[in-house]
């Protein structure tokens, strides 16, 4: 078992955390998950999007060994965190959703209490720097009860880190947190991850998730229903429109163009053709030529490729079965 | 053995002592010194010798039980209880340590706390009534061995409870009733022979009684058999606190 674990660990390419048929039904009866499975690569950002209520935290929770898993294993780092709960623990860092300090306390006293609580010696100088990065320093004798949400986050942020975890977990970390935190707090995971830590995050604002992650898992309903690299996943699902506006407006569209995807705004004057952004033939040329047959006149064009949330919104709605 | 993650539980909660000193000496303090005046000097003039051991004298044991076995019970039931309500028990949860080493920390700060109140009061009484301890050491392991128990016994409350009334509610409605009749202030002698039997199921009676020996060598039961009783309690409470985390009951859904 050992030997197994130690060469796990020294093994880059193996999966950091690998989740194999987990499944999570709550006392009542609600069942949280259905069957992960999942592995997370060694130094990626991973997203892990989904409604709320879908099973993102459950999982996360999971894994930090905060809620037990009713089936399945999970490997973190080459431990198993039932089996080997203290190392397994050690190596992950976690950033919960919701804002639970501790009121009473200072700053400096709640990161020196979590670094201690996960085993680590005291080192002033480490968790002095944490707290210059979070631009905590300046606040570290405040009793928390004293912060802004904002500020709350960032100590949240700094006892997750006060360890050094190889493995990040930052659930829902720019809920309710203003436009310079999020710029501060994203610089912050761009640095860690340079520095080797792997970093699984959910979140609500999908433009983070595009701009941030390396790949991308989705959930819904506890079911994990697409994992894949985040350029991949836009390229394989991503759809690209185009739209006209047209210099007449139509009350419809003509009969000779009803072959075509063609979608007609209401007030008539906007005509938006989608294509797969995959496809070698975009229909483009063909579909210009037809409207000038039909002598439709257009004063501006515009193309635009669906973003991340255009993609996640299709993938959580479509009927069961009809993804990849 | 995660030493560094005991260390910062029992920091925690000692500086959390700390912090409210003057609440948590004062207090105590004030209500002892208010039973030594009234039942000590006021009431306690008018009361016979016990055993050889003036009144004001004979109820310090049972008062310094009281304030042990409340303090415990309200320190560490609250020690753990303030996590869960604040939602910080997370990190403990997802923390390297097991559930032995969480007790270390929290039951040993509560103890701590306890002891600490407990010597406090034993100095407070000197003011009012000279007394003498007959068996020092086991007057100290006495005073540790319930600490300890009666803190695992509110760790336990503090896992179990879900508000801050049901916090109070074994302490009030049970604990401070078993210590009222538990001999704090009258020897079991002086009940009706059917009430000296039914107060031998109380089970503060054997700790007021052990404690009160190793002050006076005067007990209302054999002194091995109060030792016997405290330590049946507190490996209840440990067998309890392990199938908790064990089954995760409470805490970890």
């Amino acid at each position: 078992m050992k030997t197994a674990t130690a060469a796990m660990t020294a093994n880059s390419s193996a999966p950091i955390i690998s989740v194999r048929g987990v499944n999570k039904t709550y006392a009542g009866g609600f069942q949280a998950l259905k069957k992960i499975d999942l592995d997370i690569k060694r130094g990626e950002i991973f997203a892990l999007l989904g409604p709320n209520g879908a099973g993102k935290t459950t999982l996360i929770s999971l894994i930090c060994g905060i809620v037990k898993a009713t089936s399945g294993t999970i490997i973190a780092d080459g431990h198993d965190i039932m089996q080997d709960y203290r190392a397994a623990r050690a190596t992950i860092g976690l950033v919960p959703q919701e804002l639970h300090t501790d009121a009473f306390e200072s700053v400096w006293a709640t990161v020196k209490f979590s670094r201690g609580l996960f085993g680590k010696a005291p080192d002033a100088a480490y968790l002095e720097k944490v707290l210059r990065d979070l631009s905590l320093w300046d606040k570290r004798n405040a009793k928390i009860m004293t912060l802004s949400g904002g500020m709350k986050r960032r100590v949240l942020i700094a006892k997750a880190l006060a360890h050094e975890p190889t493995i990040l977990f930052l659930d829902e970390p720019s809920a309710g947190v203003d436009v310079e935190l999020r710029h501060d707090m994203w610089r912050m995971v761009r640095t860690l991850r340079a520095q080797g830590t792997t970093i699984i995050l959910t979140t609500h604002y999908i433009e983070e998730a595009e701009d941030m992650a390396d790949r991308i898992g989705v959930i819904s309903k506890g079911e994990l229903i697409v994992v894949e690299d985040k350029a991949v996943l836009m390229r394989k699902l991503g759809k690209k429109q185009l739209t006209l506006t047209l210099r007449r407006p139509m009350t419809g569209i003509p009969a000779g163009l009803s072959a075509w995807p063609l979608v007609l705004s209401d007030d008539g004057h906007v005509l938006v053709y989608s294509f797969d952004a995959q496809e070698e033939e975009t229909g483009i040329a063909e579909l210009l030529r037809t409207l000038a047959e039909h002598g439709i006149e257009f004063k501006d064009l515009r193309s635009r490729e669906s973003s991340l949330e255009d993609i996640f919104v299709s993938l959580v709605h479509r009927p069961k079965g009809t993804q990849e | 053995m995660n030493i560094y993650g005991i260390r910062a539980i029992y920091h925690f909660e000692m500086a959390r002592t700390f912090r409210t000193l003057w609440e948590s000496i004062v207090a105590p303090v004030l209500t002892t010194s208010l039973y030594f005046i009234v039942f000590g000097k006021a009431i306690g003039s008018r009361m016979g010798d016990i055993d050889n051991v003036s009144y004001g004298a004979f109820i310090i044991p049972g008062l310094v039980m009281l304030n042990l076995l409340n303090e415990s019970i309200s320190n560490a039931s609250f020690g753990i209880y303030m996590p869960k309500w604040a939602g910080t028990i997370y990190e403990l949860l997802s923390a390297p340590v097991s559930w032995f080493e969480v007790l270390i920390g929290y039951v040993g700060a509560a103890a701590t706390k306890s002891v600490m109140l407990g010597l406090l009061i034993l100095g407070t009484a000197r003011i009012f009534v000279p007394y003498e301890i007959a068996h020092p050491v086991w007057m100290v392991a006495f005073l540790l061995l319930t600490a300890v128990t009666f803190s695992l016994f509110g760790f336990i409350i503090g896992l179990w409870a879900d508000s801050f009334q049901k916090l109070q509610v074994v302490p009030m409605l049970i604990v401070t009733p078993l210590t009222f009749l538990g001999g704090a202030f009258y020897s079991i002698d002086m009940l009706p022979p059917l009430w000296q039997k039914i107060t031998l199921f109380n089970p503060v009676v054997y700790l007021i009684s052990g404690f009160r020996w190793s002050f006076y060598g005067i007990a209302d039961v054999d002194v091995a058999v109060s030792i016997g009783m405290t330590f049946g309690f507190l490996m209840t409470c440990l067998i309890f606190v392990w199938w908790v985390f064990k089954t995760g009951y409470k805490i970890r859904h």
